[in-house]
């Protein structure tokens, strides 16, 4: 399965995961065998990651994102885009969130 | 944004975790079990909580920011409904921990806990290595090779487990073999449980007197403890950190951070403590309740006793002994009671470690920290 991030398309948590708010701490509770390791693994998302994942709704893409948190943080594109693709390649590596679509750029 | 990590290893929550005991009746009948009662036991069954009611507090308990539950009993496998049980408390994102015999670990059960693993080791107790101890231990015939046949579906799964057992007077001979058979299969190191509890409900004095007979003697336990190398130096490590004068508190523990939950829907401070003015029935209230509210009350308690505050509030072998509200309750009814016996055992594990004298008595000890900072010199 290809595991590297496209910019052209859209990702959403996979259902293997359950994720919970917990005092504002987003953690990821695997619900199946192989993401990650079987103990212990449960993740937080930090508070960056966690304008990402709040966006990974299988709807917009990954540039369309990248665009959006440039105009929420006016902060400069090149940058953002290093660190979503960091963050997406992070969780899609370890059965987070799965790509829903390719989209034309 | 840029060079940080974006996930990592989740801490804990503000209330850690759960204790639920889906059951006090086992298929087993233990000879020093401090709970079970007898699985066809159709009445405890009766007013056991239902499903629908486990799922209400399961449910409850996960908005109240609970990640992990620790399942025990009796055999939480005799519930009909614990594989309900099991997807609901994962699928709601809770990590589980199983306290079993694994008797009754089928094909099946191995099966759904290999496809969603409870993100926690499976804790597995060992009655005994060889067919003729098990048994008589828990007086079942044929648990060994059930137990063993249940562990080995885990294992071809690689599930992980953790493996303990109980010291006491059947089993003392076979602790070492016990050890040397569990560390390739047990993800944490075997663990032994060397001090037994009288029964938790106070219910049968019969059963009392029995376990008492089981119960290793002090020095016993302390030359069994000795057998691990480095077991000394570690403790004494652990006394210069951790012992101390308790005072007049009766829960310096950390019992009401999470709780407890009985088969029967009552809300505990801890797992073992069941004295009817320390516990909470969530039929007539909420799981919030009973934390916020109705646990303070429990663990703010101060000893009243004068033999307890003669000689427990003023003894600094705290963390060492394992005194505490539960085992007064069990022993003698109350909460605020020293138990002799593990008064006994902490003076000679206390002994053993430098930092008493045979006679001496803890709570005479004027200058406990010249004790600690002594401690180890001639050993």
């Amino acid at each position: 399965m290809d595991k590297s991030v496209k910019l052209s398309a859209a990702y959403r948590p996979s259902e293997d995961v359950v994720v919970r708010d917990i005092e504002g701490e987003l953690i990821i509770v695997p619900l199946v065998a192989g993401l990650a390791d079987l103990e212990d693994a449960l993740f937080t998302v930090n508070e960056s990651g966690r304008a990402i994942w709040d966006r990974l709704d299988g709807q917009q893409t990954v540039e369309q994102i990248i665009g959006e948190l440039a105009v929420e943080y006016d902060a400069p594109t090149e940058e953002l885009r290093a660190d979503v693709i960091g963050f997406l390649e992070e969780v899609l590596q370890r059965g987070l969130v799965i790509e829903v679509a390719q989209r034309q750029a | 944004m840029a060079g940080q990590k974006a996930t990592s290893a989740a801490r804990r929550p503000r209330i850690r975790q759960l204790d639920m005991e889906l059951t006090e009746r086992c298929q087993n009948n233990c000879v020093h079990c401090a709970i079970n009662r007898p699985a066809d036991d159709t009445e405890a069954a009766r007013r056991e909580l239902s499903t629908a009611e486990w799922k209400t507090i399961l449910s409850e308990a996960t908005a109240l920011g609970c990640l992990d539950v620790r399942w025990t009993g009796g055999e939480p496998l005799l519930r009909d409904d614990f594989e309900e049980l099991y997807l609901f408390a994962r699928r709601l994102g809770l990590r589980v921990t199983l306290f079993t015999n694994a008797a009754l670990v089928s094909e099946r059960l191995a099966d759904l806990l290999a496809q969603t693993p409870p993100l926690s080791p499976l804790e597995i107790t060992i009655y005994g290595m060889t067919p003729k101890t098990c048994d008589a231990v828990t007086r079942t015939s044929g648990s060994f090779d059930a137990a063993r046949q249940g562990l080995e579906r885990l294992l071809i799964r690689r599930i992980p487990v953790a493996l303990r057992c109980v010291a006491m007077r059947p089993t003392a001979n076979e602790l070492a073999a016990f050890e040397e058979w569990a560390a390739p299969h047990s993800r944490c190191p075997p663990w032994i449980i060397y001090l037994l509890d009288l029964r938790s409900r106070r219910d049968d004095e019969s059963r009392n007197e029995l376990i008492r007979r089981l119960r290793l003697a002090p020095d016993e336990v302390v030359k069994l403890l000795n057998r691990r190398p480095g077991y000394r130096k570690e403790m004494q490590t652990f006394c210069r950190q951790f012992v101390g004068v308790q005072g007049d508190r009766l829960f310096p523990c950390g019992a009401g951070c999470g709780g407890c939950i009985d088969a029967y829907g009552n809300y505990q401070v801890c797992l073992p403590l069941r004295h009817p003015e320390t516990i909470y029935p969530l039929r007539n209230g909420s799981l919030a309740k009973a934390v916020t509210e109705f646990a303070p009350t429990v663990t703010n308690r101060r000893a009243a006793n004068p033999a307890f505050l003669a000689r427990c509030a003023r003894c600094f072998l705290r963390g060492l002994c394992e005194q505490c509200p539960a085992k007064s309750w069990f022993e003698h009814g109350t909460l605020d009671t020293p138990v002799e016996y593990f008064c006994e055992v902490a003076h000679a594990q206390a002994r053993d470690l430098g930092l008493l004298t045979a006679g001496e008595r803890s709570w005479d000890i004027a200058d406990p920290a010249a004790r600690l900072a002594r401690m180890g010199d001639a050993t």
